[in-house]
């Protein structure tokens, strides 16, 4: 019953773009695979694993005009990489993904950062797919930036392949309306020698979703997969993470921070595979939160699955509310207890936002930060 | 007189540790609170500084002829009562400049003094910074995040410097630290006291006041003051030993 009303949603729609696109018959075949998979398995639910936190049941039921801009769309082969069977999610999009390619020159390096900007209109479901491919020995910034007017549906993928001794600074900043949708997969891979460093901020959307699945296909590559949601209201944001040690002598770092207000809901989710012949490898990862109210609530899940022994690895989590100590402190200096509070809170978000290289991102977010306090530091 | 505190018993988690203390401060004096481990030190620090966690059972503080104890610990520290932590906390995320200045300005804001601006601050912080030899590397870091023990300290001292208060209690800021940094610190203290402030130095040892001289020794032992004299009290206790005051209060 249910998949025959998500039928009626997508299916005239799927029809329509795949007969309007000119695009190669492959693409056409995966597209048609894709969207088979969303009709038989449908949206995910409570009930799947994955999804246990984070009821997407809403999504379904809305009906949103298909925002498709094929004729600009790009087509790469690396579509066949995407691993549009994670969910019907995953399917759906890549049923209807609007497709950008971005190929960053071998032992080229790009001063300016390059720019992905997405803007959902009311009522409108997009499907903006990014391919990114860092050419041995380049060295790239790249910033993702969803924006949203009211209520829309973002179905959005990444894949971003960082190749032999590449280096890839990547932004991704989620900041759509209150009333809105968001649904997102970043995919990387990383060759030898790589470093990728990235930094995902999530300040809007009604409920997001955000998955990332990064992979060490060759020895020696290096990663950062750090994020900060921050949420009020009644928001929902989700971060589920896979960071896959496949081989030997790969590095990753985990730092995700979450500030709740009000009665908002964070979930977090990360996995870090250790895997049998991936010795040397060192991961850490760690998910602090922060409570502000006492109707705020974090599930946070981190995991480590090793199968190897010769391995530095580290995780935790915390969920909690400023220590007593720190905002006495504050107060014997003679802060006021909303201004110890808020400076307490802007501080425990700085860490994540103190990395970032780029002033205009840091400025905005510390704007966020600031304005999410409804708080006058005068900094 | 700047305070005054009578028969003051406190505690924490319901344990009575301060058990009718009594203690008389004017401004321009130097007061040096002695005492072995557990005789109340702290307690008598955290109170005056208003911590949450300590509850006063009976007796009476008064600032300014004031009741202290009716004030909130922003209020008080903003009426020019400063605490130099024994355990300076770390407040990742939050430069030295970015939190001194928010404080600097909350107090003037209460007493109605004109407020400084980022770069109007940071001229006055320099100039502050000398006091306890610190160089401007710190006021962009974090609040004491990844500061050395002597380095917070001087820090302390220089919040004090920036903010400063009429009556300071300094907790323990001589405990762990090396001779040059306890130069550095005591010489700050010495710059900063004035004859419109009052300093109470709570010290295990007699080390601190060689270099900061009180005019006033005042022995703790159960939660009481024992035994009140000048500087050269000190001097007896670190040849005798606590243990020669607890015997002799026995």
């Amino acid at each position: 019953m249910t998949l025959a009303v998500k039928e009626t949603i997508y299916k005239q729609d799927f029809q329509a773009s795949l007969e309007n696109a000119s695009e190669p018959q492959w693409l056409k075949d995966l597209r048609e695979k894709a969207f088979a998979y969303f009709t038989e398995n449908g949206f995910p639910t409570v009930r799947d694993e994955e999804w246990k936190y984070t009821n997407a049941a809403e999504i379904s039921k809305l009906e949103f005009q298909i925002s498709n801009e094929q004729s600009e769309s790009q087509t790469s082969e690396l579509l066949k990489d995407f691993n549009f069977e994670r969910n019907g999610f995953t399917a759906l999009h890549l049923a209807f993904a609007d497709v950008v390619l971005v190929t960053i020159p071998k032992e080229t390096s790009v001063e300016k950062p390059l720019e992905f900007s997405f803007k959902a209109d009311e009522g409108t479901a997009n499907f903006p797919h990014v391919i990114v491919v860092a050419e041995a020995g380049s060295k790239a910034t790249i910033i993702e930036n969803y924006e949203s007017a009211g209520k829309s549906l973002t179905n959005s993928a990444m894949q971003i392949f960082v190749e032999d001794n590449a280096h890839l600074t990547h932004y991704r900043v989620q900041s759509e309306s209150a009333e809105s949708y968001h649904i997102g997969t970043t995919e990387i891979t990383l060759k030898r020698g790589s470093f990728y460093n990235s930094t995902n901020i999530n300040l809007g959307a009604r409920l997001s979703r955000h998955d990332v699945h990064l992979k060490f296909t060759v020895p020696g590559g290096e990663a950062f997969v750090d994020g900060l949601y921050l949420l009020n209201g009644s928001q929902h944001a989700d971060t589920h993470s896979t960071i896959d040690h496949t081989v030997p002598n790969c590095t990753s770092h985990q730092n995700y921070k979450g500030v709740l207000n009000d009665r908002s809901r964070g979930v977090f989710n990360g996995k870090v595979f250790v895997r049998e012949n991936a010795s040397g490898t060192d991961a850490q990862q760690s998910n602090k939160n922060l409570l502000l109210s006492n109707d705020a609530r974090v599930d946070t899940k981190p995991q480590l699955e090793i199968y190897n022994d010769d391995v530095k690895c580290a995780h935790g989590a915390t969920v909690g509310q400023l220590e007593e100590e720190e905002l006495f402190y504050l107060l014997s200096r003679g802060l006021s207890e909303t201004l110890a509070r808020n400076l307490l809170t802007y501080g425990f978000a700085e860490e994540i936002v103190n990395k970032i290289e780029i002033e205009s991102i840091k400025k905005q977010l510390d704007e966020a930060v600031l304005n999410r306090l409804n708080a006058n530091l005068g900094i | 007189m700047l305070l005054e505190i009578k028969d003051l018993h406190a505690g924490i988690e319901g344990k009575e540790i301060l058990k009718g203390l009594n203690l008389q401060i004017k401004k321009g004096e130097v007061h040096a609170i002695m005492g072995p481990n557990g005789s109340g030190k702290s307690t008598l620090s955290k109170v005056l500084a208003g911590h949450p966690s300590y509850e006063v059972i009976s007796g009476e503080v008064l600032y300014e002829g004031k009741n202290l104890l009716e004030l909130e610990p922003d209020e008080r520290a903003r009426e020019g009562i400063f605490l130099a932590f024994q355990y300076p906390v770390e407040v990742p995320g939050v430069s030295n400049s970015q939190f001194l200045r928010l404080a600097y300005n909350e107090k003037m804001k209460h007493h109605g003094t004109e407020e400084l601006d980022p770069l109007e601050f940071n001229d006055y912080l320099k100039e502050k910074a000398k006091i306890v030899e610190m160089s401007s590397e710190f006021f962009k870091r974090s609040v004491n995040e990844g500061f050395s023990g002597g380095e917070k300290k001087r820090n302390e001292i220089l919040q004090m410097a920036v903010l400063a208060p009429t009556l300071a209690i300094l907790d323990e800021t001589d405990s762990g630290l090396d001779i040059d940094a306890l130069r550095i610190v005591a010489e700050g203290v010495n710059k900063l006291r004035s004859a419109d402030n009052a300093i109470i130095l709570v010290t295990h040892y007699q080390r601190l006041l060689n270099y900061i001289e009180p005019d006033f020794v005042h022995v703790l032992a159960g939660g009481r003051i024992v035994k009140e004299g000048g500087k050269e009290l000190a001097i007896e206790l670190e040849e005798k030993g606590y243990d020669w005051v607890k015997a002799a209060t026995k």
